[in-house]
């Protein structure tokens, strides 16, 4: 660890990412992160390393594709609407098995939407997104720092399960400024192509196929098997959440990224008026952290579920709770930011006060 | 006995799953050929699109990719970024290249890419039945253009290397036939040279293969050769429409 700089969230993602090893960017403009491709396209060059702007998302995500396909360490960064045009490239990359890093600084949808900061893209970050059945690890940062921190974790996470990993983020993460502290530098130097890697034969003794074509049904349910295989290990490993006053709690409110983070304060308010409510935030948002909702039923009254979407997370909150026992919902739409006390007061309104 | 004649080393025994006729064969043959030749084999990455040859990497035993359909060049684009030792072409079709992939390979030649394409122009979709493709001559008759190709309802056929020889990024730019075995010969010259250029670290090098496709022309092989050569060389002539200095 080093000292703390004071950044903005696009670029702190950025010098994250580059440390903890990004070799290769792929990507098109679109805001709000146009910061973070900017940051990539300075420091890339000055470490030696790729830097290319697409010409579409759909290109730039089949460069990432192809340089994932080489065993290199690749990003890409983009925003909603970008996001959707890279799905295609998302279900081929998962059942090809090949590592790489999504940014998706989230804004205001459907269609066209807004530049806002918004979390709707939450089904289709977890669920899948592209055609068939895959999923990618979603990690969903909270702050600056813990952005930063896990660019570490994304690339780690990548390359150990050979899968794609997105960080789902949002414009104001992304425009926030705040003092952040970088993890030590990866040793990309110690990094070696692997076996499985596409770059030419050389002197291996097989020749390396990368593809996610299997025309007989059976060898393609065999496939599907193996992938379905990896994911039960991801969900049973990679769990990650965090309990946030939780111990004494007779509520919760479920939030994930900046929502969360604004919740938090909404505890507090409740918290200095006697009310013993706290918050389950969901790291990994695939695999998510059912065990930690259910293990909560029992202690709480009711669960009260907060996002910038019409409920979506919401649907795995219940999917945890199982009717056990009320899930409520709040949430602002198209770009808009719940305040601290406007949670606080629909949060209040459940408990008949 | 002597032996005077084999299938090149780098193609692999697998029956290969084209129609009987068709020039696919043909043109896997002159790209194995010159990969030897050219001591390539052991640094090549081809990758491979979605038409006919989406099973290529059974038939040219190199390290290979599977594209998404038309995204070829963009995947080759990230491979050669991050491996500039690597030899990495595309193999694509009409439908994948001139029609979905045509941003990604207008970009690729336009940023100079150090990677090689081989284009193969047989008028039509072949893989999917014979559906009208960029590449369909006017008049001509696929399965959705029943009553012919018309201008004023399908547009006119795209000529891609001459489309390509306007930018400043390519290297060289070609077209050949598979239609004689002269112009087989001079497909081979012209591959060489394509292959040469990204060995050169030039550019980007592209030739299109005019080539032919019995089952959905309803042809013989030998009608489809005919064909190929009266009515297709004179609308695609066989030609190098942008060579720079270095490419041999």
């Amino acid at each position: 660890m080093g000292e703390k700089i004071l950044m903005k969230g696009s670029e702190a993602i950025a010098e994250a990412a580059i440390r903890a090893g990004a070799m290769a960017f792929y990507g098109y403009p679109i805001t709000p992160q146009n910061e973070t491709p900017e940051y990539f396209s300075r420091r890339m060059p000055e470490l030696g390393r790729t830097y290319l702007q697409a010409e579409s998302e759909v290109a730039a995500i089949n460069m990432v594709y192809g340089a994932a396909c080489t065993g290199t360490r690749v990003i890409t960064t983009s925003s909603s609407p970008g996001i959707s045009l890279m799905q295609e490239g998302f279900s081929y990359i998962a059942n090809s098995d090949v590592p790489c890093v999504v940014v998706n600084a989230m804004r205001g949808g459907p269609g066209l939407g807004d530049i806002a900061p918004a979390q709707a893209d939450y089904f289709q970050a977890t669920k899948g997104g592209g055609h068939g059945d895959y999923h990618s690890i979603v990690l969903a940062p909270h702050t600056v720092q813990e952005q930063c921190d896990m660019m570490y974790d994304a690339f780690d996470l990548a390359d150990k399960y050979r899968i794609m990993v997105v960080v789902l983020v949002d414009g104001l993460l992304g425009q926030m400024m705040e003092p952040v502290e970088f993890k030590d530098w990866a040793d990309v130097k110690s990094y070696k192509t692997p076996d499985w890697a596409t770059v030419g034969q050389g002197e291996r003794s097989n020749r390396n196929i990368i593809t996610s074509l299997e025309i007989l049904p059976e060898d393609l349910e065999k496939m599907n098997l193996k992938l379905q295989e990896k994911y039960r290990t991801i969900e049973e490993i990679e769990v990650r959440f965090e309990e946030y006053k939780m111990d004494d709690a007779e509520y919760v409110i479920t939030a994930f990224g900046t929502t969360a983070r604004i919740a938090k304060t909404s505890v507090n308010m409740a918290r200095k008026e006697g009310i013993r409510v706290g918050i389950i935030r969901p790291i990994t948002l695939y695999p998510f952290p059912y065990a930690v909702i259910e293990k909560r039923v029992n202690q709480v009254k009711f669960f009260f579920d907060v996002e910038m979407n019409a409920g979506q997370m919401l649907e795995d909150v219940r999917l945890g709770v199982n009717g056990k026992k009320p899930v409520y919902f709040y949430g602002r739409l198209g770009g808009m930011v719940p305040t601290a006390e406007e949670i606080y007061t629909a949060f209040k309104k459940q408990i008949g006060g | 006995m002597k032996l005077i004649y084999k299938a090149p080393d780098t193609m692999t025994e697998k029956d290969t799953t084209y129609c009987p006729g068709c020039p696919h064969g043909i043109a896997h043959r002159l790209i194995s050929e010159s990969l030897e030749e050219m001591n390539l084999v052991k640094k090549t990455v081809i990758v491979w699109p979605v038409g006919c040859s989406v099973f290529g990497y059974y038939f040219i035993g190199t390290d290979a990719v599977e594209a998404a359909h038309g995204r070829a060049c963009a995947m080759a684009t990230g491979i050669k970024r991050v491996h500039p030792e690597s030899f990495v072409m595309t193999y694509q079709g009409d439908g994948d290249l001139a029609s979905i992939g045509i941003a990604e390979t207008v970009h690729a030649a336009a940023r100079g890419e150090k990677i090689t394409t081989i284009f193969i122009n047989n008028g039509n979709y072949g893989m999917t039945g014979g559906q009208m493709a960029p590449t369909t001559l006017i008049g001509q008759v696929t399965t959705t253009t029943p009553y012919g190709r018309k201008p004023e309802a399908n547009g006119f056929p795209m000529h891609v290397p001459e489309m390509l020889a306007t930018l400043d990024g390519p290297a060289y730019v070609a077209r050949a036939a598979l239609d004689s075995p002269q112009h087989i010969i001079q497909a081979k010259k012209f591959i060489q040279k394509a292959f040469s250029a990204q060995a050169k670290r030039l550019g980007f090098s592209i030739v299109e293969l005019v080539s032919t496709c019995p089952t959905n022309w309803k042809m013989t092989p030998v009608e489809s050769m005919e064909r190929a050569r009266k009515e297709v060389l004179p609308v695609f002539p066989i030609g190098e429409f942008r060579v720079i200095k270095g490419v041999e």
